[in-house]
């Protein structure tokens, strides 16, 4: 099965109101040329589920948001991603609190077909007394309280990878592959944007196989965007771009915000993006990060 | 021998993790991941740590850029999601900065003032907060001591547990609840107080009890005379200078002072 497609194919296939999951963590590794795509369309009202950075920044900032899932939304070396910071001091989405591996446990329970997974995350703190999605339960084997943390059933995820194969075999070279697989797994499709496109039997070499994370038949729509992943990172391939993020947080204290940014950057296509950070060159010399 | 008060706290932090055996030791910024590094070089060699991105290490890395052809000393992968088996394992014990800490040792990542609805000042989220502070020990570390961190009332959002009996769950008891220390520029804290009060274990050099309690929200309890935090050892300072070669530490508290001031200096 080719599953080839343009960036537009996927945005077509998303609808108003939908529930979105966005794989990648913080400033790497986003699918940011599908996020583009997304800021570039009429889609309004999505439940984003993210470990967030610019992603929700910016869905946030173009009122794409009706309603955040979210543990952190930050870009690493800049703490506090700005644009989240206004919607939320805006009070302009509603958001749905959770810790870290809360969220994988209801990304697992959706991937599973379970209703909840129980859990002590979130006992005494008021993550169960803000978000009301969250249910105390009692347990058949002990007296204990637990959290029941619900599925996170996704319509669509949007995940950016390495390498991918027509088919949606895809490959996350760089050291983590996050919680990408139980995106993929977690949503009715999936759709992945590649930095590179590669012929089947690439797949071939148990090494380079063992850095797939799911099972072509969770993957829905192939998109070939090299660079696509900027300005986050798509490691071995790039690192973040730390200058354009800085730009990009300037925004937020200018008085044009986030709709100057938009102008100049955003584009009508990703080529019109490319070239106005510099193009995909520029992108792949990015260095990686040192932690 | 000279010393800086980002140093003295490295080396008071790093006692945190002595008694721990063999966990993974997560120190989040410049001074607690010194601290973590020092107590795996020291007092404690059994501690694991992670390289900040996905791979166990057998030997910390030096903080930022390293030189040409440095090879880290990796020994597994240890990715995110895994991250969280090794959490709720309880083999693990994270050092972290929190915005607001209460009288419970309660503490808050997230939100500020407002409602929750639309907060003042939204800080990060929830982060893995809530996970760490029921799974496993926890300390702190407070760069700038003030009753804006250590707050009078409760913290505004409940990110970690602490020992608040209003709050336990049922089926759990206080003593479940570990926050081991609490490091700030001014002294050392743990909670080792009657019923888990919050309790003044060592002064920093130039500072009194009094001048702790004054920059506390809450009263502490201070039973006695209170040591003086130990100086860094030789054998420490440098073990700190090789973790952090491009001094990074020099930036972790206001103006850079040293450990041990002149009288008066700091009161």
């Amino acid at each position: 099965m080719n599953k080839l497609m343009e960036a537009a194919d996927v945005v077509a296939q998303l609808q108003d109101g939908m529930t979105i999951g966005i794989g990648g963590w913080g400033p790497r590794r986003k699918p940011m040329a599908l996020v583009r795509e997304i800021l570039r369309s009429g889609l309004s009202d999505l439940t984003i589920v993210s470990y967030g950075g610019a992603d929700v920044g910016m869905l946030c900032a173009a009122g794409k948001v009706k309603k955040l899932v979210f543990a952190f939304v930050s870009l690493d070396f800049i703490p506090l991603e700005p644009f989240f910071r206004q919607a939320r001091q805006a009070g302009t989405i509603e958001v749905a609190e959770m810790d870290e591996g809360m969220m994988l446990l209801g990304l697992r329970a959706a991937a599973w077909g379970l209703p909840f997974i129980p859990t002590e995350v979130g006992l005494g703190t008021d993550i169960v007394k803000v978000n009301p999605a969250l249910k105390l339960v009692d347990s058949p084997y002990d007296d204990k309280e637990w959290v029941a943390v619900p599925a996170l059933k996704l319509d669509a995820s949007l995940i950016h990878v390495d390498r991918a194969d027509t088919r949606g075999v895809c490959q996350i070279a760089g050291p983590d592959h996050y919680m990408d697989d139980m995106f993929a797994r977690a949503a009715e499709n999936t759709f992945v944007s590649c930095d590179e496109l590669v012929d089947s039997d690439f797949f071939a070499d148990p090494g380079e196989a063992r850095l797939v994370f799911w099972e072509r038949a969770a993957t829905t729509g192939v998109v070939h965007l090299p660079g696509g992943a900027h300005p986050s990172s798509c490691s071995p391939l790039y690192g973040f771009d730390v200058a354009h993020f800085k730009e990009y947080a300037g925004y937020s204290k200018d008085e044009t915000g986030f709709a100057g940014y938009a102008d100049k950057f955003l584009g009508a296509t990703e080529a019109d993006y490319q070239a106005a950070v510099g193009g995909l060159d520029a992108i792949r010399q990015l260095p990686l990060p040192v932690y | 021998m000279t010393y800086s008060l980002a140093e003295l706290c490295i080396c008071a932090a790093s006692r945190a993790f002595e008694g721990d055996g063999e966990v993974l030791a997560t120190g989040i910024g410049v001074i607690p991941r010194l601290a973590a590094s020092l107590a795996m070089k020291t007092c404690n060699t059994d501690l694991m740590m992670t390289d900040s991105e996905a791979f166990m290490l057998a030997e910390p890395n030096p903080l930022g850029q390293r030189p040409e052809g440095f090879r880290q000393a990796n020994e597994s992968w240890m990715g995110f999601s895994r991250i969280f088996d090794n959490v709720w394992s309880g083999k693990r014990h994270a050092m972290l900065g929190p915005t607001q800490v209460d009288r419970f040792g309660q503490s808050n990542t997230s939100a500020l003032g407002g409602s929750y609805q639309q907060p003042k000042v939204m800080m990060l989220g929830a982060r893995g907060f809530p996970g760490n502070s029921i799974s496993h020990p926890n300390s702190f570390f407070v760069p700038a001591h003030s009753t804006r961190v250590f707050i009078d009332g409760e913290c505004d959002f409940v990110s970690s547990v602490g020992y608040n009996p209003e709050r336990l769950p049922r089926g759990h008891s206080l003593d479940d609840v570990d926050i081991r220390m609490i490091v700030t520029d001014l002294c050392v804290l743990d909670f080792g107080g009657p019923g888990h009060q919050a309790r003044l274990v060592s002064a920093h050099p130039g500072i009194s009890a009094e001048q702790v309690q004054e920059n506390t929200g809450f009263p502490l309890h201070i039973d006695g005379d209170i040591p003086v935090t130990a100086a860094p050892t030789a054998a420490q300072l440098e073990i700190i200078a090789a973790m952090d070669p491009h001094n990074q530490r020099a930036a972790q508290i206001k103006d850079n002072p040293p450990g041990d001031p002149a009288p008066g200096d700091r009161a």
